[in-house]
């Protein structure tokens, strides 16, 4: 058993002004265990009664040590523990990974395959988007949004687990394109989701967005303007919240981004309930990105067949004796990339997504860095809750729609 | 309701003590509302409508170890965690039961490395471990259920 770690007031005290310590303000502690904070957050509060005077963001409960163990693991193994680091986007961690591997060695991504990227990525941008809806209406205390939300979720899980054969860590998009086309029924399936969506959204706002109690909670609480946010280098619907439309899928178009048209929804008063309206106009546009890829899907191979980085399909290696090789070689040594490093960014429903990749001619990476979305809007805590009620503070937390294992890695 | 049928002309049923006591604990089962990580989003989807855990008495999560007597961990622990997990199980009032959820919990799952627990047992006692990574909100179901049949064959004293 470990001993259990406690802080006394006087080694936090830097954190806090001197009232803290004479007993005119509360230092009080919230989480790692709370049903608010959207996992094992641990923020510690100075209060002057029920006003917020300062908030100190403990992050670290989640550590998991993915970029270390990456170092161990070949390019193809190392690839699924990305899956785990933001469990609300995995296809994008995912995505982001096969971008950097691309870029460092010679591969291509179909044209198949980048649209299905493009449809599965956005589907994941919007079951991310649901959740959120559903879990800080709920903190706000509307119940029905998240049971209404949850169970659209479990429609583009479905379709996940159609592509893929799991629910979450699918680990779908590899080096090269995808794991394997997707099967006849993708396409009906994804259909129906456009149908349904935007209904669904329109049904969402019916209960949220005119309703006196969300507006009273979310409206001018949590104010952050454009220039203390680059300068906090936030980014995604809090940043757009503020008025500048910035999006990696305009800005550095990946995966043919470009082809889509779609629009940066932005809002000038960059407060909780800005990046509400943000959000859910944001899952309006992914409908129609999945739609608009959907209705001009390609045929054609879905993996780049360079088979010094892709395995050979099974019917090969019977009869072919270099297929055979080319099968042992990378599932007992690896491929082998060229020496050099590179940074990748994509868009997460949090905001960018980089991966700083670097190989020394080893079939493991020498170094995986990743840049995640979250640990600034973590760092604006203490900006955003300055001043502010408690009870508000539940509701910047779920506006900024932090993902724990995304903060931790 | 079906129970009328079982209750006879007399209106008395006869049982032991131990067989009512732990029929009430299993059907009023209060989990502990508490995620870490990948496996808490399944949780609560086997809370939301499509699975909806209330068909088994687990519709009302406390947020407060002090109410509760399930303690599902959901994800993997980090040894900065760990101790945090060790106290809100000691603030759990007793009888308790633990669950632990998918393989990091179970296990350390993929990651076999300085930062998380090899295992939430290394901390706490587990009553049952859910595989999978995540496991699906029905692999929880089942898990709950199991851990229902191993308390309804709880045994208060060891009976002459």
């Amino acid at each position: 058993m470990r001993e259990i770690q406690e802080f006394t007031l006087d080694e936090l005290k830097h954190l806090f002004s001197p009232k803290a310590l004479t007993g005119e303000t509360m230092v009080l502690n919230m989480g790692p265990q709370h049903p608010s904070t959207h996992g094992v957050l641990r923020l510690i509060l100075e209060l002057d009664g029920e006003i917020v005077l300062n908030c100190v963001p403990d992050i670290g409960y989640l550590h998991t040590g993915i970029e270390k163990n990456m170092e161990g693991k070949t390019y193809q193994k190392a690839e699924v523990l990305t899956d785990r680091m933001d469990y609300m986007y995995t296809m994008g961690n995912n995505l982001v990974y096969c971008l950097a591997v691309e870029k460092l060695t010679e591969l291509k991504s179909p044209a198949r395959a980048d649209a299905i990227r493009v449809i599965l990525l956005e589907l994941s941008r919007l079951q991310s988007h649901l959740l959120w809806i559903g879990t800080s209406a709920l903190d706000l205390g509307a119940m029905s949004v998240f049971l209404y939300a949850m169970r659209e979720r479990e429609m583009i899980l479905d379709v996940f687990e159609l592509v893929s054969g799991q629910r979450m860590m699918t680990t779908f998009i590899r080096p090269g394109g995808l794991w394997r086309d997707v099967p006849v029924e993708f396409e009906a399936a994804v259909k129906k989701i456009v149908e349904v969506f935007p209904k669904r959204i329109d049904s969402y706002e019916a209960l949220l967005t005119k309703n006196p109690i969300f507006m009273d909670r979310t409206k001018g609480i949590g104010k952050i303007d454009t220039k203390t946010a680059l300068a906090w280098d936030v980014t995604g619907p809090t940043l757009r919240a503020t008025g500048l439309a910035h999006d990696i899928r305009k800005a550095n178009p990946y995966c043919g981004y470009e082809q889509y048209d779609f629009d940066i929804p932005t809002q000038t008063t960059g407060d909780v309930y800005g990046r509400y309206q943000v959000r859910v106009e944001e899952m309006r546009q992914s409908v129609r990105i999945v739609e608009q890829a959907l209705n001009k899907l390609p045929y054609g191979p879905v993996r780049d067949n360079n088979p010094k980085f892709v395995p050979p399909p099974r019917s090969e290696i019977g009869v072919s004796m270099e297929a055979l090789i080319h099968h042992f070689k990378l599932w007992t040594e690896g491929f082998i990339p060229p020496v050099g490093s590179v940074y990748c960014t994509i868009e997460s429903p949090r905001g960018e997504m980089g991966l700083f990749l670097e190989s020394d001619g080893s079939p493991k990476p020498y170094r995986a860095h990743y840049r995640t979305p979250s640990v600034p809007l973590l760092q604006i805590m203490p900006i955003l809750s300055k001043g502010c009620f408690v009870a508000d503070l539940i509701g910047i937390i779920g506006s900024i729609d932090i993902v724990l294992g995304d903060t931790d890695r | 309701m079906g129970l009328e049928q079982k209750l006879g002309n007399t209106g008395v049923v006869t049982t032991t003590l131990e067989n009512a006591v732990n029929w009430s604990r299993t059907n009023s089962m209060w989990p502990m509302l508490f995620g870490l990580a990948c496996c808490a989003i399944e949780m609560m989807a086997a809370q939301a409508a499509n699975y909806d855990m209330s068909r088994f008495g687990m519709e009302l999560m406390r947020a407060s170890p002090r109410q509760s007597d399930l303690m599902i961990v959901a994800g993997r622990v980090s040894q900065k965690m760990a101790p945090v997990l060790r106290n809100l199980y000691d603030q759990m009032p007793d009888p308790k039961w633990v669950i632990a959820m998918g393989d990091c919990a179970a296990c350390g799952g993929v990651y076999n490395n300085y930062a998380v627990l090899q295992g939430v047992d290394e901390v706490v006692p587990v009553d049952i471990y859910v595989a999978g990574c995540p496991p699906r909100p029905e692999g929880l179901i089942n898990g709950v259920v199991a851990l229902h049949n191993k308390i309804k064959g709880e045994q208060f004293a060891k009976w002459k």
